[in-house]
């Protein structure tokens, strides 16, 4: 029989919450992580508000030495250590000091890019003939395994370090390859996760594809609208969210927590082929993705009891919850309770599916499913497609055994994990 | 500037660098920065652009390699500090 993959450890850093307790308190009662942004706003972005861990100087100091905070410019870091360390003391594991790696503990924590300010930082002083004095963390800060290779050092972690990039669906992606590692007997845990820069920098471009939200600078918790009829682009945001995934034999030896099971998943690609592009899905792959995930957990798509989508609050809302309808054949009254977390924290894009995958987590943890801030006005597209009660617009206790948790990015790639309540 | 005065400002210099308290407290001319001080190689390239600042001075490549203990540290910012 293979192995049985559980999550053992939660951390996050996302704009409405940086811990799990504040997140998990924000998420229940729909806070909103979502504020004015002066610097977008003296940049003239069409889009003036973001979503930003707000991650103080003490709260550094405790994750950082004095030392490596010496011109560290690099928020994606910043917020990967901070989540990935909490995840890995919430799993009960020790920060030793040993003198030997950890073999058996490896860190898959992905990233869409690093360090994006220090590299900008650097670019001045390289033009200015300054290049041999940029200092000794240029090179650590912006690579794009900065972030595994911060962590991989703090935890002494001497398995597979690295850090994965597939756009948006990168934390979702760093989870199934923990779970296939873990899966293969080659590692006993891995800290998954990933990481999104905050600024101007990295959502810049996103403003000149006009795609993101900008009728709401003046009402910024109102501007992430998933689902939503008036929803016009999403909010870009930033953060890191970070999972202990480990083999159940080891996390029961350890009498670990178990906050749930990893049934099952899918990762691939639309080939930008059919109405797959560059910048949108292929939908015969978005479906292939979800019923592949979910035939290879070995269960039927009508034990699914909620999903949480990727919906960012574009125009391709509709479209998702149509692939949605279609992959598990359920529609109307049959449809799975439906959410998205971008409506508080905004699109957290490389951080987005690590973050909402704690979220998911939490739900199953807890038994709830949180509410759809901003969804008043529920698209008549999806209403013409499912129950609108299924897009509840507050925080309701039930009890989801299994929820499908989905992420599509750029470069038409997909990923589909199915989460279950952990039962013996 | 004298020796000693070099000698205390260097020291000041290096203090973030060092992971070895006591062998920082006892540090001598013969302090090596690697094996005595506990100090990452990376970081010597921070040290000298923290010299550079302090002492007002340019340090080459030629002798950031020979950079290795106090006392050659010492050396070369009397060296740079003489010519001026």
């Amino acid at each position: 029989m293979s192995k049985r993959v559980v999550i053992t450890g939660l951390g996050v850093a996302a704009p409405n919450g940086v811990g799990i307790a504040a997140f998990n308190h924000a998420i229940k009662n729909g806070i909103s992580g979502i504020r004015h942004d002066e610097q977008l706003q003296e940049l003239q972005f069409s889009c003036q508000i973001a979503g930003k861990p707000q991650i103080s100087e003490e709260l550094k100091a405790q994750y950082f030495t004095e030392l490596e905070l010496r011109g560290f410019n690099s928020t994606g870091i910043l917020y990967g250590v901070i989540a990935g360390m909490e995840a890995w003391k919430n799993a009960g594991l020790p920060i030793e000091t040993n003198d030997k790696p950890d073999w058996d503990s490896g860190t898959i924590f992905g990233s869409g890019t690093s360090g994006i300010d220090k590299f900008r930082e650097s670019i001045y002083k390289i033009d200015e003939l300054q290049t041999r004095r940029l200092g000794s963390t240029v090179v650590a800060q912006t690579m794009n395994s900065g972030v595994s290779a911060y962590l991989g050092g703090k935890l002494g972690l001497g398995n597979q370090v690295t850090t994965n990039s597939s756009a948006c669906t990168t934390g979702t992606e760093a989870i199934m390859m923990a779970y296939d590692r873990i899966q293969a007997g080659q590692a006993k845990r891995i800290l998954a996760g990933s990481t999104g820069d905050s600024g101007p920098y990295i959502w810049a471009g996103f403003d000149a594809l006009r795609v993101c939200s900008s009728k709401y600078n003046d009402n910024p918790e109102l501007g992430s609208r998933p689902m939503s009829a008036s929803a016009a682009g999403f909010v870009p945001g930033s953060g890191a969210g970070a999972l202990v995934i480990e083999d159940l034999k080891s996390a029961l030896e350890r009498g670990a927590t178990i906050y749930a099971e990893i049934l099952g998943g899918n990762v691939n690609s639309g080939g930008q082929r059919g109405n797959g592009s560059m910048t949108a899905p292929n939908s015969t792959a978005v479906q292939r993705c979800i019923t592949n995930a979910i035939s290879n957990s070995g269960i039927s798509a009508d034990q699914i009891d909620a999903i949480n989508g990727h919906l960012t609050a574009t125009t391709k809302d509709s479209l998702e919850i149509e692939n949605w309808t279609k992959a598990l054949n359920r529609r109307g009254n049959n449809f799975p309770y439906i959410n998205s977390l971008k409506n508080m924290t905004g699109h957290c894009l490389s951080a987005a599916g690590s973050i909402e995958s704690v979220a998911t987590v939490l739900q199953l943890h807890e038994g709830f499913i949180f509410g759809n801030t901003n969804c008043e006005d529920l698209h008549p597209e999806i209403s013409a497609l499912i129950n609108p009660l299924k897009v509840p617009l507050k925080t309701i206790d039930s009890n989801p055994i299994i929820i499908a948790k989905a992420s599509f990015g750029f470069g038409d790639v997909n990923a589909c994990i199915i989460f279950k309540k952990f039962q013996k | 500037m004298n020796k000693e005065e070099i000698i205390a400002k260097l020291k000041l210099i290096i203090k973030p660098y060092t992971t070895n308290t006591e062998a920082y407290d006892n540090l001598t001319e013969d302090t090596d920065f690697i094996n005595d001080l506990s100090i990452n190689s990376a970081n010597l390239v921070d040290i000298i652009l923290d010299i550079e600042e302090a002492f007002d001075v340019v340090i080459d490549n030629t002798d950031m390699e020979r950079m290795l203990d106090v006392k050659t540290a010492v050396e070369i910012i009397e060296t740079k500090l003489a010519q001026k």
